[in-house]
């Protein structure tokens, strides 16, 4: 079930923003209308459904018109024409009051560079928008405790906004929107602000917060790795048009236009972890200097059972086994060439692990990482690569059994899909 | 050929002339109002003993901005004092005061007015400019005509003299509050109201206490070319100075405005800093 419906959405910026509909008929395309004109296109015929209890995306580059639509879910920007509406309700032909109502209670937003009010203590912002709402003191205090206890921030109650980090000042933000309880949640740019590491955090803990509150989040970002990491559903813009709605599978899957593959491919670039990323460091016995009395000390002390060989300029030459040169040491042989075995994998630094798996499921040793020169930079074991797709993977899924003893939910959910 | 003077002096004559007799019970209001406010500060100024008022303006100093502007104050106040100028400072004091009070009564909201409505903002902005432009002279001459002489028509010159700041950093303060500040507010649901009270002005409060500052820096400076009119005070005193060749005089009172400039100064500069 959709909670939020917009249909036919304009947004024209400028002098007498109607004319420009005759020449959008026309096929005049957002340059050519703003040289006209002067009018700029901000949303172009935008027209999408959100559902319930989804996180929505809508991801595009600066300019294409996402900040201005998710203004418009609450009307901080007037839309020149269309219908959005918000339970139902067409938010284009309410009174001010109702407009008031309907801020105070169902919708609230969140945004980029924070918008807290720098001369309240942070209770005090989160309690803003109760206290507009004309909530008794005692209550919305109470309200915004519980709220600022969610995020993780009591104990900040009566500092200054500015005494608190940018990840801080944006916690404070979500617990001033999620005190009232809204049914939605607007996010512009939420976590744009922050470094990629807080920001990687605060992406998590949005998560867990969705996993256990259920709120409709429509989120807005410029970043596609973003976009995939929250959304349930994503919708790209492109100059004030929306090109493409889908699930994160879809859009990767099936770009719909070149646009969009051009994005796509972007992002799988950076996202693909590498082979040198992950590799460790190993130490190497050298062949032909070191014998097989050697090489027996050397994994005994360290504990392995097999050990990398390479020549003297580090090329590889192959792997040792414990076995094979304790044979060796036994026949008192001096030359370890008959114990080297060959039997192993060999891949470049720049390999996506993603490729290795197979190789690491059947692979009887770790991988060898070599330069372009043959020369050994360091290993990888299976271990590795699949705690590492293991992680990848954790934050897609969700236990079952989670899912069923929030069987209300389930039920539900259920009933969506049909 | 002869081109025709246009009247612009006379023009301006007639339209005062014109105010005073038919606006008489107006300009009588306000004056009485003024009058009001002016003894009521003076009497409020001069009723504890000289030494227990420099205690307290010595003590608000210390509370309001620090330990060395109030050893500034303690000392200068204690030398107005030892001078023979207590009562002539308390005078221009309440002047001052009273002038700043009503200036910011109206300056205030005009500021609020400007920067909400682009209309307002382009009638008030060029009538700022005239008025800051114009000599401080020329606005004791209609001062006169309407409110006659004392200290009445010298507060409402120095209103009017030390009003632009008060509209103007208010309308700045109110126009960079920042754009997401201001949306947050309206998001959760503010009515303008609530949007001005609780975001807007207390965001714009540093900006506006500056306003305060110089619009108390100004009313000093014209209160005492309001001596001219018989406004009081230490313009009085300077005047004489200036008219008798009396240099002690002169000198004496000008070091007394001088402190009480430093002490304003300090003590409202520091009004604006102080939010925690």
């Amino acid at each position: 079930m959709s909670i939020i419906e917009v249909k036919g959405l304009f947004k024209v910026f400028g002098h007498d923003p109607k004319r420009v509909f005759p020449l959008l008929e026309k096929g005049l395309n957002k340059d050519e209308i703003l040289k006209k004109t002067g009018c700029t296109i901000g949303i172009d015929n935008a027209t999408f459904s959100v559902n319930k209890k989804e996180i929505f995306v809508l991801m595009g580059l600066s300019g294409s018109g996402k900040s201005t639509v998710i203004r418009c879910l609450n009307r901080l920007i007037s839309p020149t024409c269309g219908e959005v509406l918000v339970n139902g309700q067409d938010l284009m032909k309410m009174n001010k009051d109702e407009l008031l109502n309907v801020r105070r209670s169902t919708l609230s937003m969140v945004f980029q560079n924070f918008g807290l009010l720098p001369h309240r203590s942070i209770i005090r912002n989160a309690e803003y928008g109760l206290e507009v709402a004309g909530v008794p003191a005692k209550e919305r205090r109470q309200k915004a405790q519980e709220s600022l206890e969610l995020v993780g921030l009591n104990g900040y109650e009566e500092s200054l906004p500015r005494e608190l980090s940018g990840g801080m000042q944006q916690r404070v933000g979500l617990a001033r929107a999620l005190a009232s309880d809204p049914d939605v949640l607007l996010m512009d740019e939420a976590f744009s602000a922050l470094d990629p590491l807080i920001r990687t955090q605060m992406q998590d803990e949005l998560l867990a917060l969705q996993a256990r509150m259920h709120k409709t989040i429509v989120f807005i970002t410029h970043d596609l790795d973003e976009a995939l990491k929250l959304g349930d559903r994503i919708a790209i813009m492109k100059d004030g048009k929306i090109v493409q709605i889908g699930t994160p599978e879809e859009i990767l899957t099936h770009p719909a236009d070149d646009y969009v593959k051009r994005f796509v491919q972007n992002v799988d670039r950076n996202r693909v972890i590498t082979a040198s990323a992950l590799m460790r460091k190993t130490e190497v016995i050298t062949i032909p200097k070191d014998g097989p009395h050697v090489a027996v000390r050397f994994m005994q002390k360290r504990g392995v059972s097999s050990v990398f060989a390479v020549d003297s300029e580090r090329r590889l030459v192959g792997m040792v086994t414990i076995d094979a040169v304790l044979k060796l040491e036994r026949a008192k042989k001096k030359d370890i060439q008959p114990a080297v075995s060959t039997d192993i994998y060999v891949a470049g630094p720049d390999t996506p692990i993603s490729d290795l798996l197979g190789t690491a499921m059947t692979a009887k040793y770790p991988i060898a990482i070599q330069d372009e020169q043959f020369r050994l930079l360091g290993l990888l074991d299976r271990a590795t690569i699949l705690a590492e797709m293991y992680d990848e993977e954790e934050e897609a899924t969700t236990p079952l059994d989670e899912i069923l003893s929030d069987n209300e939910n389930y039920a539900e959910e259920k009933e969506d899909d049909s | 050929m002869n081109i025709p003077q246009i009247p612009v002096g006379k023009l301006f004559e007639n339209i005062i002339n014109w105010l005073t007799t038919h606006f008489e019970v107006v300009f009588d209001a306000i004056s009485n109002g003024v009058t009001a406010i002016l003894n009521g500060l003076e009497f409020l100024l001069l009723l504890p003993h000289p030494i227990l008022m420099i205690a307290l303006m010595t003590a608000l100093a210390w509370w309001l901005a620090k330990r060395s502007v109030a050893v500034f104050s303690a000392a200068g106040l204690l030398l107005i004092y030892n001078m023979g100028y207590w009562i002539s400072t308390m005078e221009t004091l309440s002047l001052v005061l009273s002038a700043v009070f009503i200036s910011l009564l109206i300056g205030v909201p005009l500021g609020i007015w400007a920067a909400k409505n682009s209309l307002a903002e382009r009638i008030i902005r060029p009538i700022l400019d005239v008025m800051q432009t114009l000599p401080a002279f020329v606005y004791l001459i209609p001062a006169v005509l309407f409110f006659k002489l004392g200290p009445v028509p010298g507060v409402i010159a120095t209103m009017i003299f030390s009003l632009p700041p008060a509209v103007r950093l208010t309308c700045l303060g109110i126009q960079h509050v920042p754009k997401e500040i201001r949306e947050a507010a309206l998001s959760f649901g503010s009515n303008p109201r609530q949007l001005l009270f609780k975001a807007e002005l207390p965001v714009a409060l540093p900006s506006i206490m500056a306003g305060v500052n110089q619009t108390i820096m100004l009313a000093l400076s014209m209160v005492v070319i309001s001596g001219m009119i018989g406004a009081g005070g230490l313009g009085n005193e300077v005047l004489k100075g200036i008219t008798q060749l009396k240099i002690d005089l002169g000198f004496e009172a000008g070091i007394s405005i001088v402190i009480l400039a430093i002490y304003l100064d300090r003590v409202t500069q520091s009004l604006g800093k102080n939010k925690k």
